[in-house]
């Protein structure tokens, strides 16, 4: 008995052995694919930081006819907050995922996860890590000058179990603009068209995710509304935790439920393959 | 009674052993939006649409054994590759049953699809901005090969098909043909058991065809392996195949040799006569159509029942120097059946041919 649970184990190893393996290789493969089109990605990255430049200007000026503080936030706080909500939003952003899904579809070319045994969401999951890594290969360095620049802006640094807590809204930011996206991707196998949906969440995101503006601004009872939402942790909830606005009991339980968001948008996109894939007509070819 | 009883079993379990692809009744059926011209039927399709069903296959009976190449024909739009996405797994059927290697396709179990590939012609499964020695590594992973199994393979595939020195340039600045054959190598990494071919050869040169052609024909005959071919191209089916699956309609309308099909299906033979001088008898239509006529030679489309005897009567009457009976070219013979399936009759075909399968 013992003997069959030490092959088991020894087969389990193997096999995970094998998995990390492919996943290396598949991470290494998108990372070159990445770097291919170095101009490109290059001036992408770089272009990604003037909005903050026109953010800075933007609430200089209403800061100047507006004495004291906006719903609780100094000009300091603001640009502090929208500094940390460019980190987060480098994390939880996806652009090109769902349209490239939806894209797939419509064009036949997911047939090749359909043949190869290898599993779509996963293979994405891996290709946008790849992403992720080469953006911040590149990005680290504009960041770092960006708030070194900008430091007066900070309050001092927060203490570490706040620092973990941020680190751990920013990864699972990622995996939640991950599978978020991929869910409206996958609407392409019933709307083969999915550009205008993907506008309007688009839409949405930008406003409540707290891109534009803090969340908790907003008056009573909006702000319950778009905290009780997903989108809320893509942007304003890292930054929230950096800067002190959530804390202790309040803290670890929003973390549990950004988890649980995670876990369903998971769940929709297995499901959503798997009774898509069955209603798939191969277009295409 | 006994001893017949047992050998009759043991010869179906040995078939069953032998067969590689094993499908009965199988039918899909497809729900199309049917729009019509113009602005204001877009516009009427926003509230209510129409829709229409689409039988692209309506019951395919179809048995396959190790090592066989079979060649799938049919007009376009007669179902042929919605079978090999049936029975690559990518769509379900609406009924009936198929496997392959013993494993229903469309469940997509990783043990089915270790062990078959598919390769379109017209789509690129291989990463565009990289060298496809990428692809291949990717494939070694995805699809388990064994390190060593896989630099044997891939060398072996490489010489075969001499493109060592391409492994490195990315994959976009290759030529159709040279990322045709790196897609059959990327293909056959793994070693399939059963090889899908949709239309591999669309849009080569000529040599570049012939490339291909050889190829598979020496690969094929190498490893014993089962492949499904569909082309257009008549040249890739003489060349490459020894069974021939006709579909037509959703429905398979001759199943058989090349040869078959022109004993089956055409009712004419060519004869060529060539005459003593350039003028011509003129009473020659009344033993059959005239189908070219270049002095002093001409060719005469015969019904085949009078072969015999419009040849005697003709070599009675005229001074022949040379004469030759052919069949019908199979371009043509396949183009006949193709243009009466389009008319909506594959069932025609179906009756009024004697079985040859």
């Amino acid at each position: 008995m013992s003997q069959i649970t030490w092959k088991d184990d020894r087969a389990l190893l193997a096999t995970l052995q094998g998995k990390i393996a492919t996943w290396g290789t598949i991470l290494r493969i998108c990372i070159e694919e990445r770097l291919v089109y170095r101009g490109d990605f290059a001036l992408g990255t770089l272009m990604r930081f003037l909005p903050i430049v026109t953010q800075i200007f933007l609430w200089g000026s209403i800061f100047q006819n507006v004495a004291g503080k906006i719903a609780g936030y100094t000009y300091d706080n603001i640009i502090a907050y929208y500094l940390l909500t460019m980190v987060a939003r480098a994390f939880s952003s996806m652009p090109g995922l769902a349209s490239g899904i939806a894209g797939e579809i419509r064009d036949g070319s997911v047939k090749k996860y359909l043949i190869q045994p290898i599993d779509m969401i996963g293979f994405l999951l891996l290709n946008r890590v790849a992403h992720k890594l080469v953006y911040y290969g590149v990005a680290i360095g504009p960041f770092a000058l960006v708030f070194f620049l900008c430091r007066s802006f900070f309050p001092s640094a927060p203490p570490m179990e706040t620092i973990i807590a941020f680190s751990a809204s920013l990864f699972m930011s990622f995996l939640l603009g991950f599978f978020l996206e991929a869910a409206i991707g996958l609407i392409g196998f019933w709307f083969l068209e999915v550009s205008s949906l993907l506008f309007v969440y688009m839409l949405f995101n930008f406003f409540f995710s707290g891109h534009m503006f803090p969340l908790d601004v907003l008056p009573y009872p909006w702000n319950y509304v778009f905290e009780a939402m997903p989108l809320q942790y893509l942007a304003y909830f890292p930054a929230a935790v950096w800067l002190g606005k959530i804390e202790g009991d309040q803290l670890i339980s929003a973390l549990w439920i950004e988890a649980a968001w995670i876990l369903f948008f998971i769940v929709i996109c297995r499901v959503a393959f798997r009774r898509g894939v069955r209603r798939y007509s191969g277009f295409g070819g | 009674m006994q001893s017949s009883l047992l050998g009759s079993r043991s010869l179906n379990s040995y078939n069953r052993a032998m067969e590689t692809i094993c499908i009965e009744g199988l039918r899909k059926t497809y729900r199309i939006y049917r729009k019509r011209e113009g602005l204001k039927a877009s516009i009427k399709g926003l509230f209510r649409r129409e829709y229409r069903t689409v039988e692209a296959v309506r019951g395919i009976d179809l048995s396959v054994d190790q090592g066989e190449f079979v060649a799938f024909l049919g007009p376009n739009g007669a179902g042929k590759t919605t079978t090999l996405k049936l029975l690559s797994g990518v769509i379900s059927p609406t009924s009936g049953t198929a496997r392959v290697l013993g494993h229903i396709p469309w469940r997509r179990e990783n043990a089915y699809r270790r062990r078959f590939a598919l390769v379109m012609g017209q789509k690129n499964q291989l990463w565009w901005d990289l060298p496809a020695q990428e692809s291949f590594r990717l494939h070694q992973q995805i699809y388990r090969i064994d390190p060593h199994d896989f630099a044997t393979r891939r060398d072996e595939l490489v010489d075969l098909l001499e493109v060592r020195q391409l492994l490195g340039q990315p994959v976009r600045e290759l030529s159709l043909g040279e990322r045709m054959k790196m897609e059959l190598i990327a293909a056959l990494l793994h070693s399939p058991e059963v090889l899908f071919l949709d239309e591999p050869t669309i849009g080569l040169d000529v040599v570049a065809q012939h490339n291909i052609q050889n190829f598979l024909r020496y690969y094929q005959q190498l490893k014993k392996i089962s492949i499904l071919l569909t082309s257009h191209y008549m040249k890739d089916v003489v060349a490459l195949c020894n069974r021939v699956v006709i579909v037509a309609q959703g429905v398979i309308i001759h199943d058989g040799s090349l040869a078959g099909i022109v004993d089956r299906f055409s009712g004419h033979k060519v004869i060529t006569l060539q005459f003593a001088d350039h003028n011509l008898p003129h009473d020659l239509e009344k033993y059959g159509e005239i189908i070219e006529e270049q002095p002093p030679r001409i060719k005469l489309r015969v019904e085949k029942q009078n072969v015999t005897s419009s040849l005697g009567a003709i070599l009675q009457r005229h001074p022949i120097e040379d004469v030759s009976v052919e069949d019908l070219p199979l371009e043509q013979v396949i183009a006949e059946m193709f243009s009466i399936a389009r008319q909506g009759h594959p069932h025609e075909l179906e009756t009024s041919s004697t079985s040859d399968s």
